[in-house]
């Protein structure tokens, strides 16, 4: 692995943990409710991004794979939340 | 581990680069932002040109290092486009339908 690379990726490591960070501040104190799931959605796309960054430096095909599924469980998890806020129940009858 | 070419390794790292510095402008924004519909759109920087710049590295870097292109990474940035706006909107209906409900004081 380059050097170039290696400190690059040590660059972006530290900002997505810092802003995975950001996200939890936001989570933790939001006055209402759609706050704290629009930091959750900040904060699984942050975690993705440590993971494909991590993929990169350790140049292993594994962490796609993860990343991938972490995209569809957040999607599932923040749409079923934002549902909930809108309408009081998640599968309308 | 094989070495990387210098054309595969210098835009890989300044694609690295930029993504950090707009994901985390992006998530400070969505800390420092004053009301909920403009805390809505910060971090849509970050979903969109911080996973996309990351995701050209990543096809970048491992292209150089198989000899041949490689692209199934481009599956998760289809995946992040087609989703990112359907969270949008499903969050945002539900802020407007809440505000209208309870009218939210101003911070």
């Amino acid at each position: 692995m380059n050097t170039v690379l290696y400190w690059a990726g040590i660059f972006a490591l530290g900002c997505f943990a810092l802003a995975l960070g950001c996200a939890t501040l936001r989570l933790l104190r939001g006055p209402t409710p759609q706050d704290r799931v629009l930091a959750l959605d900040t904060m699984y796309i942050n975690g993705l991004l440590i993971l494909l960054v991590l993929g990169i430096r350790f140049g292993s095909s594994i962490y796609f794979d993860i990343a991938l599924l972490i995209g569809l469980f957040g999607f599932v998890g923040s749409a079923a939340l934002a549902k909930f806020l809108l309408k009081g129940e998640v599968i309308e009858p | 581990m094989t070495t990387l070419p210098l054309w595969a390794s210098i835009p890989a790292s300044i694609l690295l680069v930029l993504s950090g510095i707009l994901t985390l402008t992006g998530s400070a924004g969505l800390l420092r932002f004053k009301r909920f519909y403009s805390r809505m759109h910060a971090p849509t920087l970050g979903n969109t040109l911080g996973v996309g710049f990351v995701l050209l590295a990543s096809i970048l870097v491992s292209s150089a290092i198989e000899g041949h292109i490689v692209i199934h990474q481009l599956l998760i940035t289809f995946l992040l486009v087609i989703v990112s706006p359907v969270t949008a909107i499903l969050l945002m209906q539900a802020g407007l339908r809440r505000d209208a409900r309870r009218p939210v004081p101003d911070e």
